[in-house]
């Protein structure tokens, strides 16, 4: 036994030599000390917008990493010169580095984040002067347009909720959307990291694959995508916003396609990028005016009139009453001790089309009477079931389903509402009265507001409104398209006609006249928000053309009073833009006004509050 | 009795001193594998040195308890502990807990055990008692079927848990046969078996059963006239070949874990994963050098590497912090205890004692001889720790009580005990 013993140790112990001593290949790692991993970040994917136009693209900037077990006899006041700092800020940043979650000091870690290539390039003639030191190469994403911040949205490091979830894919540092199409589409336009092994030298330099690249794997460069958003279109909306609180919602109505979508005070995407980001968004988050929120998505108003349209076709639906119906305007509409005034002297209407095109709050309230005491049904609260089923159908009260990262479902109160504040069988019309007209409790995001009129001018149906069209793979070229959802109303399309021709008459002789566009067949209907903090919100909700909708929009100015003073002008800007590519002559003073006008005064804001952001410098 | 009081001056301390030196330095090791670089102490209980040293103080103390008990008692309860250890290794079918897909572990509180440990000392205990009973002859088939028993069933329950690791570490047992005189011609057929199924894995099975008709048939064609030879020839040409077809169908049921390793090993390159443990072991060692880059300064364990660099592949830790130097110290150390428990075995008057010493030794050297082996590319990766080295309160535990019952049966080696 002790032969047998011994014959193996004896072989054990010639293998060793030959490991260890004979062979050098392994002799290599031991004089050099290290085998280095590199993770190999991918191409975050493009975006373009509808026509082709690229919106997003990356630019290279760098992380310096170190090594600190390999980090020995650095020159640390080359270092600091090259970096610009002192030694305290140095010894702060290494402090700082070995708080970070994941510290080991056998492993890179991130000592500065985000350097431009500029400064890089400085730091790369010395790097043999910093053992242990490294450039990683990531990349910051650029928008050459600066708008559609909030839509687009922008890339952060990662949270520890999101690494911990990720099943050891994220590391600290890595970068992922945060919101917008960035978040929404992070795995699409994320790609797949991937890993190489490599020898380094004493100097730190890479001295080729380890095991010729038989552990590596490959990067998958992120998918491009191809937004729905008409850049120049976007860009003009919020130059007509400008100084202006609210929001611009256009969408295809055919397709559910989003051209364009402002939210305003908008502000550049390129404030969020790089190293400069942690700063000014703390700046734009305490600003009073918001810029982070995304009002087109998550802001609600009271619909007011623009949702007198949806009132006319519920009630020809339902068949309480007929086109021609009459309604006598004597300036005010009372019921119960209530009194709905009308909003200005017009001659009574003798039918829907007229009443929509003078906004006729009378006729609208006696409309919504009929739809919630119809015969057909023996409670109002049946009734009154019944009809927010029909504006849930609409996409009202309900979420669209857009892919943003949030949306707010607005507001269409129930049965059990009302129960709830005047018990069971104690409401009427007369009760809720003010929903006639859009005010009180109904609530609208401007996207649902838009998607509303997207709705009509379909005649009956809407498809899940959304921003982005298509994905592609860039190697392979490839496409991927989902199918949005087609909601149907219930709603025949032969009632459609009367109402759009009603909107038809809001431009050609109504409230909104003065927004007409010559050549344009635009179909619309203006709203009054009231505001109990201040002055009315002005809104407009359109499509055009009347034939053939290729554009459906709404328009809310916040404070900006009559839909006929702000948001009607926008809207029929936005579509002629869109449908003409110019606007006419006749129109150019209204467009400068449009542009010039600045509400800002009142929300109480008079600084340039925009001072206080900086760019990186260029 | 007078014995009793001096029993301090009987104890080997010669392998009381390998034994503490090697688990000393198992520590040390674990604390270089498992500290990450993190300024954590070799005392931190979050990390595995941490824990060892718990083990550690539990092992020095069952040490202790062992030495103060009378010899007589291991003996004369034998078979109680080997029926006892059994029904433990069969209880973690009911109450085991899953670690990295082997039901083979047993929770108290917080910590685990693995009875499969434990269940080689049983069987160590056992056919010692057995064989050194009056009249038992190995060579006798009467003896033997019930000696093969002993082993046997420990190692099949085992088996059948899933845990082929611990299982084939019980075939050290033949060892302590052959020891007691079990014919050669088992080895022979033994060594035979292992060949032709190592054959038949690499090469393809009908070439293996072709190659021996040739070999058969020239042996019938040199010596026809001899009848009982070629009888013979065709017997042998038959079960090979039913043989080598068996292997090749045992394998394709081994789970897809085992057959990678063996495929590795042969050279089949199959599963990334089972070539790349044992390449980054071989990398980290040989990379060591003659001396070693020192201690906690291994890369390649450091940066992870190496898998299981605290527990099954410690030795790649030791080669690439300590050199071939380093290498040379720890077998040389393994070695000296070896080599002492088989000189005590030898000096035992007692047939019990020598047997058991016999089993430690064969136990030891067949954890040494698959741990390393694996590590330097030589042996295929069977889970199974380096003793008193490797991370694990279980086999640090198993091999403490395995040698102390020895150097207490020492203390009395000039009684007869059976």
């Amino acid at each position: 036994m002790q032969i047998i013993i011994l014959s193996f140790a004896g072989i054990f112990l010639l293998r060793l030599f030959y490991l260890q001593v004979i062979d050098t290949k392994y002799d290599v790692l031991a004089k050099n000390n290290a085998i280095k991993e590199l993770d190999i970040y991918p191409t975050r994917g493009l975006v373009y917008d509808r026509k082709g136009e690229l919106i997003v693209y990356n630019e290279s900037i760098y992380d310096l990493m170190v090594v600190p077990r390999q980090a020995k006899k650095v020159d640390t006041v080359k270092l600091c010169e090259l970096l610009s700092i002192t030694k305290e800020e140095f010894l702060k940043k290494s402090a700082d580095m070995k708080k970070q979650r994941g510290y080991s000091s056998y492993k890179p870690n991130a000592f500065i984040k985000q350097l431009s290539l500029k400064d890089y390039s400085r730091l790369q003639e010395f790097m043999h002067l910093f053992p242990g030191f490294y450039g990683q190469v990531r990349s910051v994403r650029k928008y050459p347009q600066r708008v559609a911040a909030t839509i687009l949205g922008d890339i952060g490091e990662v949270s520890e909720r999101q690494i911990d979830s990720s099943y050891g894919y994220y590391k600290p540092g890595d970068y992922v959307g945060k919101s917008g199409i960035e978040k929404v589409y992070e795995k699409e336009l994320g790609g797949k990291r991937g890993k190489k092994l490599v020898f380094v030298d004493v100097h730190n330099k890479e001295v080729g694959s380890f095991s010729n690249g038989e552990y590596d794997t490959v990067a998958v460069a992120g998918d491009n995508v191809i937004a729905t958003l008409d850049i120049a279109l976007q860009n003009y909306g919020e130059q007509l916003m400008q100084n202006k609180k609210g929001s611009v919602v256009a969408i295809e109505p055919s397709t559910g396609e989003i051209i364009a979508m402002v939210s305003s005070p908008g502000y550049d995407p390129n404030l969020l990028t790089g190293a400069v980001r942690g700063k000014n968004f703390n700046a734009l988050l305490k600003d009073s005016l918001l810029p982070l929120y995304v009002r087109p998505t998550l802001a609600t108003y009271p619909p007011g009139s623009a949702f007198k349209p949806l009132v006319a076709l519920i009630a020809l639906q339902e068949g309480v009453q007929t086109t021609n119906y009459f309604v006598n305007c004597g300036g005010g509409y009372t019921v119960g001790g209530v009194t709905v005034r009308c909003s200005h002297h017009h001659p009574s209407a003798g039918n829907i089309q007229y009443a929509l095109a003078q906004s006729c709050n009378p006729y609208f309230c006696q409309t919504y009477r009929n739809i919630l005491e119809d015969r057909k049904f023996t409670k109002t609260s049946e009734s009154f079931a019944n009809w927010k089923n029909h504006c849930n159908s609409f996409g009202l009260g309900v979420k669209t389903g857009i892919d943003m990262p949030s949306e707010a479902s607005g507001n269409i109160p129930s049965v059990k509402y009302f129960n709830k504040i005047y018990g069971e069988n104690r409401w009427k019309f007369a009760t809720v009265i003010s929903l006639s007209i859009g005010q009180g409790e109904v609530l609208t995001t401007p996207l649902q507001l838009a998607n509303l009129f997207a709705c009509i001018a379909n005649k009956g149906y809407w498809i899940t409104p959304h921003v982005v069209r298509k994905i592609t793979d860039p190697v392979t070229g490839k496409d991927v398209t989902h199918p949005y959802e087609r909601h149907q109303t219930f709603i025949d399309i032969k009632h459609f006609d009367p109402v759009i021709e009603g909107l038809h008459q809001v431009l050609e002789a109504g409230t909104a006249r003065g927004s007409r566009v010559e050549g344009i067949s635009i179909c619309g209907k203006t709203g009054t928000a009231q505001n109990p903090h201040g002055d009315n919100h002005s809104m407009f909700a359109a499509f055009a053309p009347k034939e053939n909708p290729k554009i459906a929009i709404a328009v809310i100015v916040e404070n900006g009073g009559y839909g006929g003073a702000f948001a009607a002008p926008i809207a029929t800007l936005m579509i002629e833009k869109y449908l003409n590519d110019t606007i006419q002559s006749s129109r150019v003073a209204l467009e400068t006004k449009m542009k010039e006008a600045n509400l800002l005064n009142k929300y109480g804001i008079s600084v340039n509050r925009s001072a206080q952001l900086q760019m990186e410098d260029e | 009795m007078a014995r009793q009081d001096s029993i301090t001056g009987k104890i080997d301390w010669l392998t009381v001193i390998l034994y503490t030196l090697l688990v000393m330095i198992g520590w040390l090791v674990i604390y270089s594998a498992s500290s990450g670089g993190d300024d954590k102490s070799i005392f931190d209980t979050s990390i595995n040195s941490g824990k060892q040293f718990q083990w550690m103080v539990a092992s020095a103390l069952i040490a202790f308890i062992i030495l103060i008990v009378e010899a007589r008692f291991y003996v004369t309860l034998s078979y109680v502990f080997y029926v006892l250890l059994l029904l433990f290794v069969l209880s973690v079918l009911v109450i085991g807990v899953k670690v990295k897909g082997q039901q083979n572990w047993i929770r108290f509180g917080s910590f685990q055990m693995q009875p499969s440990e434990l269940a080689k000392f049983g069987a160590a205990l056992a056919i010692s008692k057995y064989l050194a009973g009056l009249n038992v002859d190995i060579r006798k088939w009467h003896y033997k079927w019930r000696a093969f028993a002993i082993i046997g069933l420990p190692m099949v329950i085992i088996a059948v848990q899933g845990d082929a690791g611990s299982a084939i570490v019980f075939a050290a047992f033949s060892l302590v046969l052959f020891r007691d005189g079990l014919e050669s011609y088992y080895l022979i057929i033994g060594a035979s078996a292992v060949v032709l199924a190592l054959m038949s894995l690499i090469i393809y099975k009908y070439y293996i059963i072709v190659g021996l008709a040739v070999i058969i048939l020239l042996i019938i064609y040199f010596s026809w006239r001899n009848k009982k030879l070629v009888l013979l020839s065709v017997g042998v040409f038959i079960l090979a070949s039913v043989y080598v077809l068996g292997v090749d169908f045992a394998f394709s049921k081994l789970k897809p874990h085992q057959q990678d390793r063996i495929n590795v090993l042969l050279g089949k390159k199959v599963s990334e994963k089972a070539e790349w443990n044992m390449k980054q072991s071989v990398i980290a060692i040989g990379s060591g050098g003659i001396l070693g880059k020192g201690y906690l300064n291994g890369t390649q364990t450091k940066l992870k590497f190496v898998p299981e660099q605290s527990t099954d592949f410690i030795f790649s830790s030791i080669g690439e912090e300590f050199g071939f130097v380093g290498s040379l110290f720890i077998i040389s150390v393994f070695l000296a205890l070896l080599f002492r428990v088989l000189y005590l075995a030898e000096r035992q008057r007692s047939k019990f004692s020598r047997i058991y010493g016999y089993c430690v030794a064969s136990i030891l050297f067949f954890h040494f001889l698959v741990n390393i082996g694996m590590a330097i590319g030589v042996a295929p990766v069977i889970g199974i720790p380096l003793p008193f080295i490797s991370y694990g309160g279980s086999s640090l535990l198993a091999f403490t009580l395995l040698l102390f019952v020895f150097i207490r049966l020492d203390t009395q080696r000039y009684e007869t005990m059976r």
